[in-house]
């Protein structure tokens, strides 16, 4: 496989089979949980037949299929206010819409676990759909990871939650917990996190063969929606494939790579690709990301572990991106930059997101005033396309990558 | 009255200031909003210190280049006092899990204040698991461990016991004061006990007990009529401080305060905490237990927008007059699910919006004016 539509096509197949699941006659009679993609327990939930809703990623598909914006005023004329979470009020508005989404028709929650790992703000959005759809709410407390080690207490209170959540489980899908099931599905999460690892390392070569910002959002999808199937573990393997084709014959995503680039930040979603336009009118190629890390930080040795089956879940909650502290989240951007020999720092800032952008005005302070780093550091949104200033993006864009590209000519 | 306010106005912190002449090996902690067991804290010999932000009284100009302008007032406004080195007296702060912007708000204070010691309290989230309990103990005992480093003393069970003692008195004192504005509102306005609990944030919890049983006292014996106000409960999950002129707009303008959910993380509890067992799962278990309906935690058990109707006309109030902080998530996802209970109930309800920076409030006034009136005249 070189030509990449192998691994493109089984990713289309696999969430058309995904959503086709979640349909009326796909569900089969099978209950469905609602859940977050940072510290997700979908391992869990497949050992009782559920099938995971996850809310975040219909919303980012809203954005990118431009529903968005419409689906944020139904929310807002519900009374949700304008500088709260535009992932929420697009979930609120697609539910006000009888949640139908641009892959069909959503079934209603029979379950909604709240894994709460990195994002207060998920309490607040499962509480209200708990309201309105009066389903029952778990909500898993995932402690914030203060230190690079995970404390035994904290992993020990998110076994005793997951013991709790599986009996839950039990008595809502009639189906008992059998704990060989969950090692083999594990097993099989564990094995797509090794090879999505080896993919976002080929990253490293220069040019690199694939945008580590751009691309990997989607790349990383099977893994968010998908992990602990072997549609999955095929993906990945179909993917390292392709990149390692792609780095021998030296080819990436711009014509001439002419700035390596780390960015921090969700992308802006109803926006996506002219964003994207913005950087690769420049030569710019993203070489690491930290949102693709939302998911999980697989690459910071962080894998699910059928050895140790609901320590290795409690221990990959806590180390979802948007669950490290910030001196770990500032110590990871300077680790990439030095790792994948990046030029700059990309620092997209979004209103919805408190969680990732309080503090990333600091980390730009850290990073070019102590490291001497060149940072940018660009505000709109990931959900709401009104927050999103193309003209204004374009201006600081451009002067950053020129200013770049003179110092280069300087030699500096 | 007057010291309350001026202890209020006071972004310098010379009360705490005067604490330590009096205590020269004593350290002060500074605790953020909503609730923190600052029991840890006295139980060390420190005085524990709320930050309430600088509400309006200083310019945001160093916090500026650290977050940015779409987050709460309260959060740039603590970070510019500290970056002015007006809190310089505090020897250590305590941040607690009460939303991202309080979390991430940790981080960057210890990325600043690198000599300073900092820590984030997980308060747990899960209050219906069996494992919360244990989990808040390991917490508290985590905390009271670098407390103790801190302050090189270490504490004893008796010194936890005499700390939640003093807490009770504390909050029974604060109760009492609140009673009285709910029970005979015109003796006692909204922005006076508000100011009477405040001062509370940097004095000697004994000191303010007694500070604050003379308040009781000397408003029981006020002379005050009665008038002919609406009775309504004001709610803004305030971690954010409003303006003081601000409550005085939203009484002045019709309206007897009968409850609030102002300074909620000083009277936490309603009961006592037993000071008689192992006393960090004492207060393990009051939390988990025991913790008021609020935006900051998760609910146990009930969902608290369910009870909220209930729990109006239980004290005789007619309205809610919801005041939520801007960009305050956690308020502003709470109050659509609130508004539609009341709805369902019949009970009407204004929102006003504030931010620490307000100054004007004609409109304030006018917006309730207009429903007291469609009340009132109804």
């Amino acid at each position: 496989m070189t030509d990449g539509d192998a691994g493109k096509d089984l990713q289309r197949r696999l969430l058309s089979e995904y959503y086709g699941s979640l349909s009326d006659e796909g569900r089969n009679g099978r209950k469905v949980a609602y859940m977050f993609v940072p510290g997700n327990v979908v391992e869990l939930t497949r050992c009782f037949d559920m099938l995971p809703v996850y809310p975040e990623i219909n919303a980012l598909q809203c954005g990118i299929k431009k529903m968005a914006g419409d689906l944020i005023l139904r929310a807002e004329n519900l009374g949700y206010s304008s500088d709260v979470c535009g992932y929420v009020k697009n979930d609120i508005g697609l539910m006000l819409s009888d949640r139908k989404s641009p892959f069909g028709v959503l079934p209603k929650p029979d379950l909604l676990v709240c894994n709460y790992s990195g994002c207060n703000t998920f309490v607040k959005w499962f509480e209200a759909l708990a309201h309105f759809y009066d389903a029952e709410l778990f909500v898993l407390d995932i402690p914030y990871l203060r230190e690079r080690e995970a404390a035994k207490e904290d992993v020990d209170y998110i076994v005793a939650q997951l013991e709790e959540l599986a009996t839950v489980c039990a008595r809502i899908s009639g189906v008992p917990f059998d704990r060989g099931r969950l090692r083999r599905t594990l097993e099989l999460s564990m094995e797509a996190e090794r090879l999505w690892v080896e993919a976002l390392k080929t990253a490293q070569s220069h040019p690199s063969p694939y945008d580590a910002y751009f691309e990997a959002v989607f790349y990383m999808a099977p893994l968010n929606i998908l992990r602990g199937t072997e549609g999955c573990v095929e993906y990945y393997r179909l993917l390292l494939e392709e990149l390692r084709a792609r780095q021998k014959e030296r080819r990436g995503p711009v014509p001439e790579e002419k700035f390596r680039v780390v960015f921090e930040g969700p992308p802006p979603w109803p926006h996506f690709r002219s964003f994207w336009e913005l950087f690769k009118r420049w030569g710019v190629c993203g070489v690491a990301s930290t949102y693709s890390k939302v998911g999980g930080l697989f690459d910071q040795g962080i894998l699910h572990d059928p050895a140790q089956p609901l320590e290795s879940i409690a221990r990959y909650a806590m180390n979802c991106y948007t669950n490290w502290n910030l001196g770990l989240r500032l110590d990871l951007l300077r680790r990439y930059v030095k790792e994948y020999e990046a030029d700059a720092v990309v620092i997209h800032s979004t209103k919805s997101c408190r969680s990732f952008s309080v503090g990333q005005a600091d980390f730009r302070e850290v990073l070019v005033k102590n490291d001497g780093i060149p940072t940018l550091m660009v505000e709109s949104d990931l959900a709401d396309p009104r927050y999103y200033s193309e003209a204004q993006l374009k201006n600081r864009i451009d002067a950053f990558f020129e200013s770049l590209s003179h110092r280069r000519l300087l030699g500096g | 009255m007057a010291f309350a306010r001026e202890s209020v106005a006071d972004t310098s912190l010379s009360a705490v200031r005067t604490w330590k002449e009096g205590h020269p090996a004593g350290k002060a902690i500074g605790a953020f909003p909503v609730y923190v067991p600052t029991e840890l804290i006295q139980a060390v010999g420190a005085l524990p210190v709320w930050l309430f932000g600088a509400g309006g009284s200083i310019d945001i100009s160093h916090a500026d280049s650290r977050i940015q302008s779409f987050v709460c007032s309260i959060s740039r406004s603590t970070l510019e006092l500290g970056l002015t080195a007006r809190l310089g007296t505090l020897d250590g702060f305590v941040f607690p899990s009460i939303c991202d912007v309080a979390r991430n708000l940790s981080g960057v204070w210890s990325r600043n204040f690198p000599e300073t010691f900092v820590e984030f309290l997980h308060l747990p989230q899960n209050r219906d698991s069996a494992s919360a309990v244990p989990y808040a103990i390991a917490e508290y005992r985590r905390l009271l461990n670098g407390l103790s480093r801190l302050t090189g003393r270490p504490a004893s069970e008796a010194d936890l016991r005499a700390a939640i003692e003093s807490h009770n008195a504390n909050r029974r004192a604060a109760q009492d004061l609140l009673a009285v504005r709910r029970e005979t509102p015109w003796l006692l306005d909204a922005w006076e006990s508000y100011l009477l609990l405040r001062a509370g944030a940097t004095m000697d919890r004994d000191a303010h007990t007694q500070f604050l049983r003379n308040a009781v006292a000397a408003a029981r014996r006020r002379g005050r009529k009665e008038k002919d106000r609406l009775r309504v409960v004001l709610l803004g999950a305030f971690c954010e401080q409003p303006p003081i002129d601000l409550i005085r707009a939203i009484e002045e303008a019709g309206c007897y305060v009968l409850e609030d959910d102002l300074l909620l993380g000083l009277r936490w509890f309603r009961e006592p905490i037993p000071a008689d067992g192992d006393p960090l799962r004492a207060l393990a278990e009051a939390y988990v237990t025991q913790s008021p309906a609020s935006s900051v935690s998760h609910y146990r058990g009930r969902r608290k927008q369910d009870d909220l109707p209930a729990s109006i006309r239980a004290i005789g109030a007619t309205g809610v007059v919801f005041c939520t902080a801007k960009f305050c998530e956690p308020a502003l996802y709470d109050q659509v699910l609130y508004k539609e209970r009341l709805e369902a109930a019949g009970i009407p309800y204004v929102h006003i919006e504030f931010e620490e920076k307000m100054s004007v409030f004609e409109t304030v006034r006018t917006q309730v004016e207009t429903f007291v009136e469609s009340i009132l005249f109804e």
